[in-house]
């Protein structure tokens, strides 16, 4: 698992897991990631895709940050660099303790290996592993500075949170984005999973579809989703319980969709993207939509299927 | 093209923050004690001062004689720069400004002016500010301008004012609180947008290098206040659709806002009124070749507007009655005061000196060589290993500016924009500009030609660049570890992001070195 390489480059290396077999499996990844936590290490960079990703966050219950080698194509996740040469670069600059490596919060989807042995591509949210990222520093008066993500986030989440109408119910999708209008509001949430939030107070958590489709009935609703994974997914990607249906009933102008102008701008297609399942409701959804991106700050970007 | 790099070597001072220099008692001046007479007319130097305001202790400040002062400063002065190599920054526009400009700025008209004296008695003052007025007048075709806005970002704020009271006078302010941006306007406009108490909406470009009408379509409400835009963008790119855009605006009822920072490419080309705006703003400390001072000011942000929004002008306007100036502040209509006065009326004589010694033919010849000096500089960037552009694809030619990337020397060599800047100080040209938040393009830079250098000097930061990609591939180290001909070494990264690590005065200074010992 990386010995051969490892020493071939020259590396000091302790050996701290022998597969029993050639090829090497998931248990083998869970096993030397659980060694590696235990061990204190820093940081754990592997190289695979999301499957790894998962395995990896499994063994270690996020003890210890995450960063993947991208060894694929269109990872989910959104613990990986953009390349291998960047994921070396931002590992490099986290191990050396440079400031303008930070930790966040980023997804790691779970694919589901039965829609794709159908050929359908379907990913869930299996939960949130902290990852490096590399925030740019002050440089010259002209520059400016960036308004952090957390303080950006948190600024929209309040204000989200004070608009919301009374008697209108919420759909809160999964996500730490979402979690902090919940926080905003001081109620109860789930990470991963669909929640409702009516007159400030939360009445369903971990929601399903058709819970969701029966506390929407009689309601005018209104849906609040974060960006989830590397992909920029807005619908189909770890929230699935958010269904056409549902989206159909509530109505696409009342979506609010947050996220922050830098993840916006690092969007490799420069557009959102939908998967529901529902060629008409991703047509539906398709085209520009309004995403919140600080107080009074709105954002136009291109959604497609 | 072959350039040979110029030797350099800054001077090394190791010199000393001042506060820790000096020996007690040490005066630069001393001063004759008061006689008699004058204390018995005035009393005690110190009764002049209210109570309540007196030190209760001497200030803790360095002493020093006036030479060691003097010298001080001088070898500060000689560890930078200076502005005095090529500085090509983008967005600035930056010019030489003829010393003859100072001189007459320095003039006793212009310095003895008070701005409570009678307008009678500053009529040359007046006539330069009325004059500067319609000559942008002609270039830009709106009606009136103002210069009290101390800056860009005052203009901006000026503009968002006028703005609330053109919709407050139809009864449409309530209705109308969205300002449209797109993601490459300068940020001084959704933040002034925002100070003014609109949403601001913001629009992402599309692969031909600015936003699609159909995005703006989706955005233009009964809601919309106004849009505020730059023409051409810091990437140089020129929307070809802005007639459009303004049609589209007015349509629904909103006014249209031309950030002319960007000016330099398109003056004397055309007028921001002709494509249908409303305002526009010009900033005579930069296009008009009035100092920059470095992001600082003596700034001029001269804004300008249709007949239909003069009325919300500040006030008051300099206006010419007959053969004579006024300052006209009876205007039940307007904002009022966006700065004190008539604002930076030297930075508006400097401005119209340099507009009168170039004349519209020189103004469109700069123009022309801004845009010229840019494609120039283009073909030699592009053909440097590392460096990209920004839509690559994007076929219309650029204007006064262009947006590169160094992403790919980063991943190739792990040499990253704040290393090549650091190593270009070593050569004696000022460190580029990367670009204003938020970074579209990972690891930009933006040089701006502009009409003032010469070709030699283009060649020379190009091969300044050259040089340092071919050092990134072969010997990144040096570049990393660069500046090695500086004054100073390269400063620890970070330390003025983190609260605990900088400080603004002294004491602040010694409070956190004492806490982090």
């Amino acid at each position: 698992m990386g010995e051969a390489a490892a020493r071939a480059t020259g590396l000091d290396v302790t050996v701290i897991h022998h597969a029993d077999q050639e090829q090497t499996s998931a248990t083998d990844t869970a096993s030397a990631a659980a060694t590696m936590a235990d061990r204190g290490v820093s940081l754990i960079l592997f190289v695979g895709g999301d499957g790894t990703a998962r395995d990896v966050l499994s063994a270690t219950s996020d003890r210890v940050p995450l960063l993947g080698v991208p060894a694929g194509v269109k990872m989910h996740s959104a613990v990986f660099g953009t390349t291998p040469a960047n994921a070396g670069h931002l590992a490099a600059l986290f191990l050396a303790r440079h400031p303008s490596a930070r930790l966040r919060d980023a997804e790691v989807m779970d694919l589901d290996e039965d829609a794709i042995r159908a050929g359908r591509v379907s990913a869930h949210l299996h939960g949130h592993a902290r990852s490096p990222y590399e925030r740019r520093l002050v440089q010259n008066a002209k520059a400016g500075s960036v308004p952090g993500e957390t303080e950006s986030l948190d600024a929209v989440a309040r204000q989200v949170a004070a608009q919301m109408r009374p008697d209108h119910l919420y759909i809160l999708g999964p996500g730490t984005t979402t979690r902090r209008v919940a926080d905003a509001l001081g109620i109860p949430s789930t990470l991963l999973g669909v929640d409702a939030v009516l007159n400030g107070e939360s009445i369903g958590l971990d929601l399903d579809e058709q819970a969701l489709l029966r506390a929407m009935e009689g309601r005018e609703t209104e849906i609040i989703v974060g960006v989830l994974g590397g992909q920029g997914s807005l619908f189909g990607r770890g929230n699935q319980q958010i269904s056409a249906e549902v989206i159909r009933r509530v109505g696409r102008h009342r979506i609010q969709v947050i996220s922050t102008v830098q993840k916006l701008i690092a969007l490799s297609t420069g557009a959102l993207q939908v998967d529901t399942g529902d060629p008409e409701m991703d047509a539906m959804l398709a085209g520009h939509l309004p995403v919140l991106t600080g107080p009074g700050r709105t954002t136009l970007v291109r959604v497609q299927a | 093209m072959s350039v040979e790099l110029k030797q350099y070597q800054a001077p090394v001072w190791n010199e000393p923050v001042i506060l820790d220099m000096g020996y007690p008692g040490r005066r630069g001046v001393l001063f004759a004690a008061v006689e008699p007479e004058i204390r018995q007319h005035v009393g005690d130097a110190s009764d002049l001062i209210p109570f309540a305001m007196r030190r209760q202790d001497r200030p803790a400040l360095p002493e020093l004689s006036e030479p060691e002062v003097l010298y001080h400063y001088l070898r500060l002065s000689q560890q930078t720069l200076g502005m005095m190599g090529i500085s090509l920054f983008g967005t600035c526009t930056m010019k030489y400004n003829p010393q003859i400009n100072e001189a007459m700025a320095w003039r006793p008209e212009i310095t003895e002016l008070h701005p409570l004296q009678h307008e009678d008695t500053m009529q040359g003052a007046l006539e330069i500010v009325h004059n500067m007025d319609l000559m942008l007048r002609e270039l830009s075709g709106m009606d009136q301008f103002v210069f009290q806005a101390g800056g860009g970002s005052e203009a901006a704020f000026t503009n968002c004012a006028v703005t609330r009271a053109y919709h407050a006078s139809k009864g449409e302010l309530e209705q109308r609180d969205e300002v449209i941006v797109t993601i490459q306007t300068h940020p001084c406009n959704p933040a002034t947008a925002a100070a003014a108490g609109f949403k601001v909406i913001t629009l992402m470009l599309d692969e031909s290098g600015y936003p699609s009408l159909d995005a703006l379509k989706a955005v233009v409400s009964n809601r919309t206040a106004a849009i505020m835009v730059n023409n051409p963008d810091d990437m140089g790119v020129y929307n070809p659709d802005m007639k459009e855009w303004v049609r589209i605006v007015h349509e629904a009822g909103g006014l249209a806002f031309y950030d002319a920072a960007n000016f330099n490419g398109t003056m004397s080309k055309l007028r921001a009124r002709e494509i249908g705006f409303d305002a526009c703003m010009f900033m005579l400390h930069k296009t008009f070749g009035a100092p920059k001072s470095g992001v600082g000011g003596p700034a001029t942000g001269a804004y300008g507007v249709s007949s239909e929004l003069a009325p919300f002008l500040p006030s008051p306007l300099v206006v010419r009655d007959g053969d004579r100036y006024r300052l006209d502040a009876d205007r039940p209509q307007s904002v009022g005061k966006i700065r004190e006065f008539l604002g930076n009326v030297q930075v508006v004589l400097k401005a119209y000196a340099w507009t009168r010694s170039m004349g519209a033919e020189g103004i469109a010849q700069a123009s022309d060589i801004s845009v010229l000096s840019n494609n120039y500089m283009e073909k030699g960037l592009l053909a440097i290993r590392g460096v990209t552009r920004s839509h690559p694809e994007a076929t219309t030619p650029r204007m006064e500016m262009t947006r590169y990337s160094f992403q790919q020397m980063k991943e190739e060599t792990g040499v990253d924009i704040h290393d090549v800047q650091n190593r270009m100080s070593d050569f004696g040209i000022d460190p580029l500009w990367a670009s204003h938040e938020p970074w579209l393009l990972p690891e930009p830079f933006t040089p701006e030609a502009g009409e003032m250098y010469g070709k030699e000097a283009l060649d020379r930061w190009i091969a300044v660049i050259a040089r340092i990609s071919d050092e990134a591939y072969s010997d990144p180290e040096l570049v990393k570890t660069s500046p090695h001909n500086q004054a100073v070494h390269r400063l620890k990264p970070g330390m003025i992001d983190d609260p605990s690590s900088r400080s603004m005065t002294w004491r602040a200074f010694k409070r956190k070195m004492a806490a982090t010992g």
